[in-house]
């Protein structure tokens, strides 16, 4: 299966937002999702990046930017100001993990999170074959990592229930960007490299 | 540098002969503007860009005089063919506004109520009031909507001024350096300024001209404090240090460190050239400058004044403190909150308040790729 620009959670995303929609990219690198959401979505869409050469590349894309660090929290976005608000791939960089799940649905009705999981079956076994992993999902070696967190499918979950978050789908990834199903979560967190949330929180 | 000069350029001067009401309730009969222009307005009219000046600009933006070779234009660097403001493909508007003194109406100007120079007489002009001048100059092009409108500084306060009082004429605004309004310590610095000149004895309530003297001394020390305001501490560490001139201590109030070299020389400069009364002035509007006041101080609410298609580049710079980002990202929140098309930049420039006159690849890179987005 081809995904979009390479990034199967593109995909994934642009079905859960709706034309006309505000979405605010968070960590939204050159711009790509955004820009994806829009051509195809109609969406309204504004970015955050912290990397100058993620802003200039996201500006010339013709994309909004603010260049801001999301470990400030979203202090210069009102309550409710978006339709989502996307997480992509960036939650497992950000060290106040609770404090920007929090602001996401502070400024947005509905957060969207992916994140690659841990607990996938390869990364388990490098780390038992002694080896911090290293994979599609996971692309660094553990010395030039961005990543501080480290967590699985479950452990979000767990996360989610605690904060009192509602998990309102659940999409997970194999390798290749293809859907995994199975019964069990125990098996998902098993099989998906790559997980996407779309989350609420009770109003 | 990438890109090219203009090269040799003209100043023009533009009569504009119908009254412009002031914000203070004042009128100013008839006015000249002192105007320059770079590349070619098209057919639609639909590439001009308008560049409003700080404090102490002009219309000279670009370029240089035939004349005068070393007179360059003073943000030269980012105009020019292949240059962020692309003369080959906009057409670029420079002016000086109402109260300037470098051609335009001003205070040094003759007051046709009483034949001698306005000096003090010559009312005081608001940011709004400069805005409404530049709107009757963009009739005079017969520009409708400019394709952006942008300035640093106090000039950045007359790009976001136009988001508000005509938003429908603006399609792009660029708001670099700037800030919604100024803080107390802001208008305590002004307020220095202006003391140093009120209080020096050559300024005779700003008729000086009539007596054949100028408050050289006020200038420069204004300017002097001024300049410390605009450069960084890192910066002036670098640059001068504790430095002297000669390598001991003369234990006299000579200049001794290269800073105060460099200050004097600048407030010297600046005091051989620049008017006092238009200092004045321009501190002035600075100082009155809050366009949310109306609104009741809610800068939201004002900026839902602007126009939902208008795209807005606001920028700052690390190390201003005078005018610092959380005063720039004040505005962007208020044009976040009303779901307006704007982006933010944050640049990592040592100059202080300066560095929006500095060439960077970020910073010019990113006025290059949102003036790139402008659709023909």
């Amino acid at each position: 299966m081809t995904h979009t620009l390479g990034r199967p959670d593109f995909d994934v995303i642009a079905a859960w937002v709706e034309p006309g929609h505000r979405v605010l990219d968070l960590g939204c690198g050159d711009g790509a999702l955004l820009k994806h959401l829009i051509d195809t979505r109609n969406v309204h869409g504004w970015g955050v990046d912290i990397e100058d050469a993620n802003v200039l590349a996201a500006m010339r894309n013709g994309i909004n930017v603010i260049q801001s660090n999301l470990e400030n929290g979203l202090k210069d976005f009102a309550d409710d100001a978006f339709d989502h608000v996307v997480l992509s791939r960036t939650l497992q960089t950000v060290r106040h993990t609770e404090g920007i799940l929090r602001e996401m649905l502070r400024v947005g009705r509905e957060a969207v999170v992916s994140f690659p999981n841990f607990a996938y079956w390869k990364n388990l076994r490098s780390v038992l074959d002694g080896r911090m992993p290293v994979s599609e999902d996971l692309p660094y070696q553990w010395y030039d990592s961005p990543n501080v967190r480290f967590f699985t499918l479950l452990d979000f979950e767990a996360l989610c229930g605690q904060m009192g978050l509602t998990i309102v789908e659940r999409r997970v990834l194999d390798e290749s960007g293809d859907p995994v199903s199975a019964d069990a979560d125990r098996d998902l967190n098993f099989l998906g490299s790559l997980a996407v949330y779309r989350l609420t929180r009770p109003r | 540098m990438p890109g090219q000069s203009v090269g040799a350029v003209e100043a023009q001067r533009i009569h504009f002969s119908e009254p412009l009401p002031l914000r203070s309730g004042s009128i100013l009969p008839a006015y000249d503007l002192a105007v320059e222009t770079y590349g070619t307005l098209n057919a639609a009219k639909s590439n001009a860009i308008l560049v409003c000046h700080a404090l102490s600009g002009h219309h000279h933006v670009a370029g240089y005089y035939a004349d005068q070779p070393d007179n360059i234009g003073w943000w030269d660097n980012i105009i020019g063919p292949g240059r962020p403001l692309d003369t080959d493909r906009f057409f670029i508007v420079g002016l000086n506004n109402p109260g300037g003194c470098h051609g335009s109406t001003g205070p040094s100007s003759i007051n046709p109520a009483t034949g001698k120079p306005w000096g003090a007489d010559f009312p005081i002009v608001a940011v709004s009031d400069w805005v409404n001048a530049q709107a009757r100059l963009a009739d005079h092009f017969g520009i409708d909507r400019w394709a952006a409108v942008m300035g640093g500084s106090l000039g950045g306060m007359q790009a976001l001024r136009w988001t508000i009082s005509h938003p429908e004429r603006v399609r792009n605004a660029l708001i670099i350096a700037s800030a919604p309004k100024l803080t107390a310590q802001n208008i305590a610095f002004n307020d220095v300024a202006r003391q140093a000149i009120l209080t020096d004895p050559d300024f005779h309530g700003g008729h000086y001209y009539e007596h054949g003297t100028r408050p050289m001394r006020g200038l420069r020390l204004a300017r002097m404090l001024g300049h410390i305001t605009y450069l960084s501490d890192d910066q002036m560490g670098e640059k001068f240090g504790r430095e002297l001139r000669n390598a001991a201590f003369s234990f006299d109030y000579d200049v001794e460190f290269e800073v105060e070299s460099y200050l004097r020389y600048q407030g010297d400069k600046f005091a051989g050239y620049f008017d006092a009364n238009t200092y004045l002035l321009m501190t002035k509007a600075l100082d009155y400058f809050d366009p949310a006041r109306l609104d009741g101080g809610d800068l939201v609410r004002t900026m839902a004044r602007t126009h939902r298609d208008t795209n807005f580049f606001v920028a700052s710079f690390t190390t201003d403190w005078r005018f610092s980002p959380a005063r720039s990202r004040e505005i962007v929140a208020a044009l976040l909150a009303n779901g307006r098309k704007v982006s933010y930049a944050e640049i990592d420039l040592n100059f202080g308040h300066d560095s929006f006159l500095m060439e960077d690849p970020q910073y010019h890179g990113l006025v290059a790729a949102f003036l790139g987005n402008i659709k023909s």
